[in-house]
C-alpha cells in the first residue's frame, strides 16, 4: 500500500493559506501565546531588546522583498527609516499614533518610488551605489536642517505608554506586516518579483510589466521600512540624525544575508541575530563590533543559505526520521 | 495576408555595431518558418528585435504583426498582443516550481491540454525548476509560452544544449503543436538538420543579412546549405574550401 506522505495541494487558495492544517494552527496559537506572555517572562532590558528585534524585522522583511525577491540591491533603507521616523515625529501631534504610523509608511513609499526610478536602468552594484547615495543625502539633509531634525537637541517623540504597551503595539504591526508579506510573496505579484529577479527577459516575454513591478517592489519595501521607522521613533522616544547613518542600511543588509535571502522567516532570524548577538557580548565593550563581525563571517562561511537554510536542514532531518 | 512582416529592419548596438543590416521576412498563419545561420549572424538579435526586447530598436524599418506596427514597442505589450518569444537561455525561473512557472503565464488547473504535449511536466508540477533536466526546462519554457495560445511563437535556439535524441523529441512536439493547435512558429536555429525537417519555409542569415530563402525542399536541395548546415562534405576544390573558410560565404 502506498502511504500518502505529502499533502497535495488541490486548490490555489492553499498557496495563500497561512495556516494549512491543524498542527500548523496549534503551532501558530502556541507562538502567539508565547509572544503575548513575553512582558511577563522577561526583564525590562530583554523586553526592550525583543521589541527592537520585532520592529527591526519589519524593516528587514521590507528590504528582503526588494533584495531577496526582486533582486534589486538597495542600501537606501537607512534613508527610508529616517523618513518614516521623522514623518511620524512631526505628524503624531496632529494625526495621533496609529494614523501617523501609516502616513510615515506612505511618505517613505513615495520616496521609494522616486528612488526606484534608477532601478529601471541600473543593476547590481551600480544600483546599490545609487541607493546608498540616497541614504547619504537624507542623512545630510537631516544634519543640516534643524527644522526637521530638531537641531543639536534632537527631536523628542511623545510617549506611547509603558514598555509592555509599546511591545504589544510593535507585535501587532509585526503580525500584520508578516502576514501581508507572506501573502505578497505567495501572490502573483510576489511570483512576478521572483521572475524579474531570475530573468528579466523571460519575465518581459510573459507580459510582466517590469517597470511597474520594480517600482511596486520599491514602494512596498520602503512602506515597510517607513512603518518600522515610525515604530522605532515610538520605541526610542527621541530622534537624532546619527541614528540613521548609512551603517544602518549595511546592518539591515547583513540581517538579510545572515537570515536568508528571499525568505520571510529568514528576515526574523536575521533580525534576531543582528540585534540580540551584540547583547550577549555587551560586557566586552569595544570588542563587541569585532566579535560580531567574526560571528557574521563564520555564519556566512558555514551556512551560505543563512539561518533559514539551517532551519530547513533541521526540519528535513526530523521529517526524514528514522530514515537517516 | 502574412501574420508577421519584418520590413528591412536595422538593429544597431552602441550606436556603431550594425547587427541587422536590412533584414526582411514574413510568416503566414499556421506556418513554421526557420532562420538558420552560424554564430554571430544576428539570429538572436532578430528574435529580440521582433519581440521588443532591445530598447529603441530596430532603428530603421518596420515590423507589422496582424496589420499593426510593433516596431520599438515594449516587450510586454507585444507579448499581450499574442507574439511570444521563448528566449535562448529558456528563461525558466529556477527558484520557482514548475507549477509557479506555468501560473505566471496564466495557467490554471483546467489547462490540462498542455500535459498532452508535455506529459513529463505533469509528474513534476511541484518540483523546483532548477532541478529539471535541460530538456525538461526547454519543455517547460515552451509549455509556459503556449499557455496563452499565442498567435505567433518565436523559439530562439530551442535545441541549445540538448542531446540529439531530446532534440528530435522536442522538434516532433513542435510539429504536433503546429498541426494540432495550429500554432504559427518562427524558429531561430543552428541545428539545420532537425529544423528543416519540420519547417515549411526557411531563411539563411549571415553577417546580419538574409542570404537565402526558400521552401523546405529548396533548402534541403541547395548544395551550399547541404555542405554548410546539413553535414554534407565540403567540395575538395579550392573554391569550395575558400567558401567554407571565409565568413562571407554567400
Amino acid at each position: 500500500m502506498i502511504k500518502k506522505t505529502v499533502r497535495m495541494k488541490t486548490d490555489y487558495l492553499d498557496d495563500y493559506r497561512l495556516i494549512a492544517d491543524l498542527p500548523a494552527l496549534v503551532f501558530f496559537a502556541l507562538v502567539t501565546v508565547v509572544f503575548i506572555s513575553i512582558p511577563f517572562l522577561f526583564s525590562e532590558l530583554w523586553l526592550s531588546v525583543i521589541t527592537h528585534i520585532a520592529l527591526y524585522s519589519i524593516a528587514v522583511l521590507g528590504q528582503n522583498l526588494l533584495i531577496g525577491y526582486t533582486g534589486l540591491i538597495s542600501f537606501g533603507q537607512a534613508g527610508f527609516l529616517a523618513i518614516g521616523a521623522y514623518t511620524f515625529a512631526h505628524s503624531v501631534h496632529i494625526l495621533g499614533f496609529i494614523p501617523s504610523i501609516f502616513i510615515s509608511g506612505l511618505i517613505a513609499s513615495v520616496f521609494g518610488v522616486i528612488v526606484g526610478f534608477p532601478s529601471l536602468r541600473l543593476k547590481g552594484p551600480y544600483l546599490a551605489i545609487a541607493t546608498l547615495g540616497f541614504s547619504v543625502v537624507v542623512f545630510q539633509v537631516l544634519q543640516n536642517t534643524p527644522a526637521i531634525s530638531g537641531g543639536r537637541m534632537g527631536l523628542s517623540v511623545p510617549s506611547f505608554g509603558s514598555k509592555a504597551e509599546i511591545f504589544y503595539l510593535v507585535l501587532a504591526f509585526c503580525y500584520l506586516f508578516y502576514i501581508a508579506g507572506y501573502k505578497i510573496v505567495k501572490s502573483s505579484i510576489g511570483k512576478s518579483f521572483s521572475a524579474i529577479r531570475d530573468s528579466e527577459v523571460a519575465a518581459e516575454t510573459l507580459g510582466i510589466n517590469i517597470v511597474k513591478m520594480k517600482l511596486l517592489s520599491f514602494a512596498i519595501s520602503s512602506f515597510y521600512t517607513g512603518v518600522a521607522g515610525a515604530l522605532y521613533a515610538i520605541y526610542m522616544k527621541y530622534l537624532e540624525p546619527n541614528m540613521f547613518f548609512i551603517t544602518e542600511s549595511i546592518l539591515m543588509f547583513s540581517a538579510i544575508v545572515i537570515g536568508g535571502i528571499g525568505s520571510v522567516l529568514g528576515s526574523i532570524l536575521g533580525s534576531i541575530f543582528v540585534i540580540a548577538v551584540p547583547q550577549f557580548f555587551v560586557g566586552m565593550k569595544e570588542l563587541v563590533p569585532i566579535i560580531f563581525g567574526i560571528v557574521i563571517v563564520l555564519v556566512v562561511m558555514f551556512e551560505p543559505l543563512g539561518l533559514y537554510g539551517r532551519w530547513i536542514k533541521i526540519k528535513l532531518y526530523f521529517m526524514n526520521l528514522p530514515f537517516r | 495576408m502574412p501574420i508577421l512582416e519584418v520590413k528591412n529592419i536595422e538593429t544597431v548596438y552602441y550606436d556603431r555595431l550594425y547587427v541587422l543590416k536590412g533584414v526582411s521576412l514574413e510568416i503566414n498563419q499556421g506556418e513554421i518558418r526557420v532562420v538558420l545561420g552560424p554564430n554571430g549572424a544576428g539570429k538572436t538579435t532578430l528574435a529580440k528585435s521582433i519581440s521588443g526586447l532591445i530598447k529603441d530598436q530596430p532603428r530603421k524599418g518596420d515590423i507589422i504583426f496582424e496589420g499593426r506596427s510593433i516596431a520599438r514597442k515594449e516587450a510586454e505589450k507585444i507579448s499581450s498582443m499574442g507574439l511570444v518569444l521563448v528566449p535562448e537561455d529558456r528563461g525558466v525561473f529556477p527558484e520557482l516550481t514548475v507549477e509557479e512557472n506555468l501560473k505566471l503565464s496564466g495557467w490554471t488547473k483546467k489547462d490540462t491540454w498542455v500535459f498532452d504535449l508535455f506529459p513529463n511536466l505533469y509528474q513534476k508540477l511541484q518540483e523546483i525548476s532548477n532541478h529539471l533536466s535541460g530538456g525538461e526546462q526547454q519543455m517547460l519554457a515552451i509549455a509556459r509560452a503556449i499557455i496563452k495560445k499565442p498567435k505567433l511563437l518565436i523559439l530562439d535556439e530551442p535545441s541549445l544544449g540538448l542531446s540529439p535524441k531530446l532534440t528530435n523529441e522536442l522538434f516532433k512536439t513542435l510539429k504536433r503543436l503546429n498541426e494540432e493547435l495550429k500554432t504559427t512558429m518562427l524558429i531561430v536555429e543552428q541545428n539545420a538538420r532537425v529544423s528543416v525537417e519540420i519547417c515549411h519555409y526557411g531563411y539563411v542569415m549571415e553577417n546580419g543579412k538574409m542570404v537565402f530563402e526558400g521552401k523546405a525542399d529548396d533548402l534541403k536541395d541547395n548544395e551550399l546549405i547541404k555542405e554548410l548546415y546539413l553535414g554534407g562534405s565540403v567540395k575538395k576544390t579550392e573554391k569550395g574550401w575558400k567558401l567554407y573558410k571565409t565568413r562571407r560565404r554567400w
